[in-house]
Order: structure tokens, then C-alpha cells, then sequence
């Protein structure tokens, strides 16, 4: 059931927004446009830019009107009335209510150009050291701008020596991942031994090639151990483009601040403490600029020696948590 | 019963996740922009075979991608295609038509002619209405001759001396225009083509990095890999970054050991009966 109220003053100055949750909460926040009415869409693209709102930046615009006609038809209000309303609502603006907005069945967000990436948020980068490599992300989850878990799992364990990390929708990671899981389980069972890097590599490629025109949403970077221990680093847009990197590979919303990172701070043939110490502190930089990827670090690192054992070290980071 | 488990497909594109995307797409959110290969491809025939060229950037959107990619794709031993447009597309149209040629050979025993690929690609091209966007420049030397030849996203074709595809096109075809001439040698071939890409490299956005140059000519094909370098990294810190151990904060740590797997080993002494 749809239960929102908007008002808004759109023309000119900045606007004063107020959501009102029926029946009990009332919420104010500038940043917030709400455009309302019959020609709610064009509205929108006018609220959008900053000359019409003081050059603030414009945070969220929700759009009512024709899209929600057929859904729960809202009164048509005069200009007058709201004005009115709105005027009464921006004394209340002392008042500053914590924002909850929960989304509607109907999901009637306009997201102002928002990209399907830009969702969840994610960051995510693989290194190569010397016999050793490097995947690390970061832990938030959110829902647009709300964070909705501190502790979410983008790095995954195909086997022993292999993982994948996941950036993108994170639905679709996660689907991707079940799926990716289960295809090497068959792998597994059918030829008795695990899948090389270079296979799981085209493997993934082939299953997001497959929905070119429907494509999952997810950048995955994959990270393993090949013959003789030689480490393997991979990245792939959307649609299964590999692109294999001998030094480090980046995704995620952060990747334009993790490719300058990166590129600044990795040196080949790293040994495993300076890869660890080199790919944290890349990661944490790198989302320390971007709003929607943070809180938190995961690094795996994964180190053969060549009597000892192979290692798998993980750790959690800790980084700013805005 | 219903669809419980599912099984890996019989190849082909899947669709199932239209409907979602649509749906995605009509409340506003944007389609994530796909690795495109901005690119400069060129091809070119002299007096003993046929030279390919391309330059090594993948952008995505303004950003690039990989500052060393490869754009000439392997389709028979005799046969080499460079491809522009999206990356996923110019790799997975080569890769199938290059599996399918090694199946023809088998079949027919014979080398595989240029004709036979071009057909092969321009007709899944065609079926795909240029909706699959690979803009290719094939090239290759089989029993009839050299040959090279244009293939374009909705599956038209052409058959030319000379031939560049990308958004670089134009910077290198003036080259082509200027200084081609029949009869070229090796090395002038290589030549221009490789001048004809810089012109894309450094005048063309959407191309950049290096040049990679393949030659095909009479039973032997040479794929020079980053033939020239002419924009190298020479602003990195000699010193470099360097971390102290211990300078990230770690809250919490686990260390596993991966136990080695125990091979079982065929042989030893034979039952006994």
C-alpha cells in the first residue's frame, strides 16, 4: 500500500521538502526534492538541475504523478493548496525528523539518472605479488544511500586456491555466485579435480555472455592459483569481456579512485606483508572517495611458499565508518 | 514439475533476465555502460600477404579499462580478425567463429579460407539485426590468395586493398589514402600500418597505448605483440610507495593452511586373483 504524501515547491528557490509517512512520522530534509503532479516527469528533469535549487547538489528526487496514477491514484491538488501547505510545512523546518523511508511495494523511485551499479555499492581490487596474490573489498551494503550492513560477504571461495569477488547489484552477485558454485561442483564430480583459473575464468565469461541482451549486473574480479603456483588475476565487465591483468585488477564504484591508487602504490614482485600492507591501504583510500563503498575492509591473501604449506590469510580492516 | 534445478544450456543467448531489466530500466535506472574498444584497426594488403594492426585500449565509458589489451583475435592458423565495439561481443563472435572453423577443417581435412569466416561471421551478425555490435577487420592468406576484408555490425561486408574500422578510421585512413600504394614490401607494409594507428593513438580518444601489428603470408603468420610502445610510463616514483608492517589496522585475522590433496597413484602390484 502506498503511503506517501508530497509536497513540494518547485519553482525557483530551493525547496523545502517534507515527506509526510502516513499516518505518524514527518520528515524534513533540503536535499530532498519531491515533484508532484500531472507533469510530474518534465518537473523533474528541471528540479534535477542544480541552477534550480541554489546550485545544491541534489541528493534524491521522487517522482509522483503519472507513473503512480495507476497504482494509488493521488488527489490533484491547486497550485494554491500547495503552496499553502508547503509554506505551513517549512516552519515546521526546525523541526528535523531522522528520515525513514521505507519503499513502497510499487517501486516508484525516479533515481535521477542513477546507474543499476550504483545501488549497492561495492569496491573491489585483486593484486599479484610474488607467488602470492591479493583480493580485497569492502563490507557495506546499502540501499542507495542507506546502509543496510556493515559485514557484507563480496569475496568467495570457488576452491581451495581460487576466489571470486563480486561487484555490482548485489542480488545479482549473489546469484552469480550460487550459480558459478554449482557449476564447478558438477566440474568437480565430472573430471575429479578442480577448475585452473584460466578455466573458471572463461567460465564466467561464457555464463555472462549468455544474457547479452538481459545481462546480470554484476563486475566480477576473480583471483587464484594457477600450475605451479603462478598467481592469476582477472576482471570482466558486465557482459563477459575478460581482461587479464599481470598486476592488479579493480571494479566496483570505487574504481576510479582504486585504478589511481593502484597505480600509484603497486610495484611488482611484492612480498606477501608489503601486498598486504600495499592493498589495504589502496582499498581504504580509494573508498575514503566514494560515498557509497566502505566501512570496513575484507583482504584475502593467499601466499604458496615452496616448502610450507599454502596459506590463506583473511583479515578485516578497519576503516572510517561514514 | 517445474524448473528445480538448472541445467547448463545448450548454447545460445538466455533471456530470462529481460523482463527485469526492463522493468529496472522504466524506473529510471541507468544500463551500465559495456567495455567498448574504442580502437583503431587497420588492415592492409602488400605484395606477399596481408598486415593487420591495432592499438591496445579498452575504454568503459570515459575510463580506461586496460591500458594494454589485444584487439587481433586468433580465428585459424592463416586467419587473424582484429574487432571493434564491445569488447564481450568482438571476443565471443571470434571465439565461436575461430571453434567452428577448427570443426570445418576437421571435417574437410583442408586450411581454412577467408571467405569461409567472413560468411560465418556476416551471417551471425546479420541474424542479430546489429544488435551483437562487432565491427571486425579480417584478414588472411589461404590457397587462393591474400584477402582482406570488412565486416560491419548489421553483417554487411566489403573487400578491399586497404581497410580501417573503429573510431580511429578516419586518422588512419588518411594515412592509408596518402601513402598506399600497390605492391608495397614487407617492411613498408608494416610501416604504414603502424603509422596509420599511431595517427588513431594520438588523435583518436578512444584509442590509445600500443601498436600490435600481425603479419600473414604463405604458411606463416607473425603476431608482432606490441610492436611499438610509443607512449611509455615514465612519471613513476622511483622509490615507489613503501608501507611499514603493521600500518593497517587489522581488527581481526584468520589463517588457514590448505592441506596438500593426496594424489592416489595408478600401478603398484596387481591383485591377486
Amino acid at each position: 500500500m502506498y503511503k506517501l504524501i508530497i509536497k513540494i515547491n518547485v519553482v525557483g528557490k530551493l525547496g523545502r521538502v517534507w515527506i509526510a509517512y502516513m499516518p505518524t512520522q514527518l520528515v524534513w530534509d533540503k536535499r530532498f526534492f519531491v515533484v508532484f503532479g500531472q507533469n510530474a516527469s518534465r518537473c523533474s528533469k528541471q528540479v534535477a538541475s542544480p541552477k534550480s535549487h541554489g546550485g545544491e547538489k541534489l541528493i534524491r528526487c521522487l517522482v509522483i504523478g503519472s507513473a503512480c496514477s495507476h497504482s494509488h491514484p493521488l488527489p490533484y491538488l491547486e497550485k494554491k493548496k500547495v503552496y499553502f501547505l508547503a509554506r505551513s510545512i517549512s516552519l515546521l523546518s526546525s523541526l528535523s525528523f531522522p528520515l525513514a523511508l521505507s519503499s513502497p511495494t510499487n517501486h516508484l523511485y525516479s533515481l535521477a539518472a542513477m546507474s543499476i551499479f550504483e545501488y549497492n555499492g561495492s569496491a573491489l581490487v585483486a593484486m599479484v605479488g610474488k607467488n602470492c596474490f591479493a583480493i580485497a573489498s569492502d563490507r557495506r551494503l546499502g540501499v542507495q544511500l542507506q546502509t543496510v550492513a556493515t559485514d557484507f560477504q563480496r569475496v568467495f571461495k570457488i576452491h581451495d586456491r581460487l576466489y571470486i569477488g563480486l561487484s555490482g547489484l548485489a542480488t545479482d552477485a549473489q546469484t552469480m555466485y550460487q550459480k558459478l558454485v554449482f557449476r564447478h561442483k558438477l566440474y568437480q564430480l565430472r573430471e575429479e579435480r578442480d577448475m585452473k583459473p584460466q578455466t573458471f575464468a572463461s567460465l564466467v565469461s561464457a555464463l555472462l555472455y549468455e544474457k547479452r541482451f538481459g545481462p546480470f549486473f554484476c563486475q566480477p574480479v576473480i583471483a587464484g592459483l594457477g600450475d605451479n603456483d603462478e598467481p592469476f588475476i582477472c576482471t570482466m565487465d558486465c557482459l563477459g569481456a575478460k581482461e587479464l591483468a599481470k598486476d592488479f585488477v579493480v571494479s566496483g564504484t570505487a574504481s576510479e579512485s582504486l585504478y589511481g591508487a593502484c597505480e600509484s602504490m603497486y610495484k611488482p614482485d611484492m612480498e606477501p606483508e608489503e601486498l598486504f600492507e600495499t592493498i589495504s591501504q589502496a582499498l581504504l583510500s580509494s573508498v575514503d572517495r566514494d560515498c557509497l563503498s566502505g566501512w570496513g575492509g575484507y583482504v584475502l591473501l593467499v601466499y604458496a611458499a615452496l616448502l610450507t604449506p599454502t596459506e590463506v590469510q583473511e583479515k578485516i580492516l578497519k576503516g572510517r565508518m561514514d | 514439475m517445474g524448473r528445480m534445478t538448472e541445467l547448463p544450456t545448450k548454447g545460445g543467448f538466455s533471456f530470462d533476465l529481460c523482463t527485469r531489466n526492463d522493468m529496472l530500466l522504466k524506473n529510471g535506472l541507468q544500463m551500465p555502460p559495456f567495455r567498448k574498444t574504442g580502437t583503431t584497426i587497420v588492415g592492409l594488403v602488400f605484395q606477399d600477404g596481408v598486415v593487420l594492426g591495432a592499438d591496445t585500449r579498452a575504454t568503459e565509458g570515459p575510463i580506461v579499462a586496460d591500458k594494454n589489451c589485444e584487439k587481433i583475435h586468433f580465428m585459424a592458423p592463416n586467419i587473424y580478425c582484429c574487432g571493434a565495439g564491445t569488447a564481450a561481443d568482438t571476443e565471443a563472435v571470434t571465439d565461436m567463429v575461430s571453434s567452428q572453423l577448427q570443426l570445418h577443417r576437421y571435417a574437410t581435412g583442408r586450411e581454412s579460407r577467408v571467405v569461409t569466416a567472413l560468411t560465418l561471421l556476416k551471417s551471425h551478425l546479420f541474424s542479430y539485426q546489429g544488435h551483437v555490435s562487432a565491427a571486425l577487420v579480417l584478414g588472411g592468406f589461404d590457397v587462393t590468395g591474400p584477402h582482406l576484408h570488412t565486416v560491419y555490425p548489421h553483417g554487411s561486408t566489403d573487400t578491399l586493398p586497404f581497410a580501417t574500422m573503429g573510431s580511429g578510421s578516419l586518422a588512419a585512413m588518411s594515412v592509408f589514402e596518402s601513402k598506399y600504394r600497390e605492391g608495397l614490401t614487407r617492411e613498408e607494409g608494416i610501416e604504414l600500418v603502424a603509422e596509420a594507428i599511431c595517427a588513431g593513438i594520438f588523435n583518436d580518444l578512444g584509442s590509445g597505448s600500443n601498436v600490435d601489428v600481425c603479419v600473414i603470408t604463405e604458411g606463416k603468420t607473425e603476431y608482432l605483440r606490441n610492436y611499438q610502445l610509443p607512449n611509455p610510463r615514465t612519471y613513476i616514483s622511483s622509490k615507489g610507495y613503501t608501507f611499514v608492517k603493521g600500518q593497517t589496522e587489522v581488527l581481526s585475522t584468520k589463517i588457514t593452511s590448505i592441506q596438500p590433496k593426496v594424489e592416489a597413484v595408478e600401478g603398484g602390484d596387481a591383485m591377486e586373483e
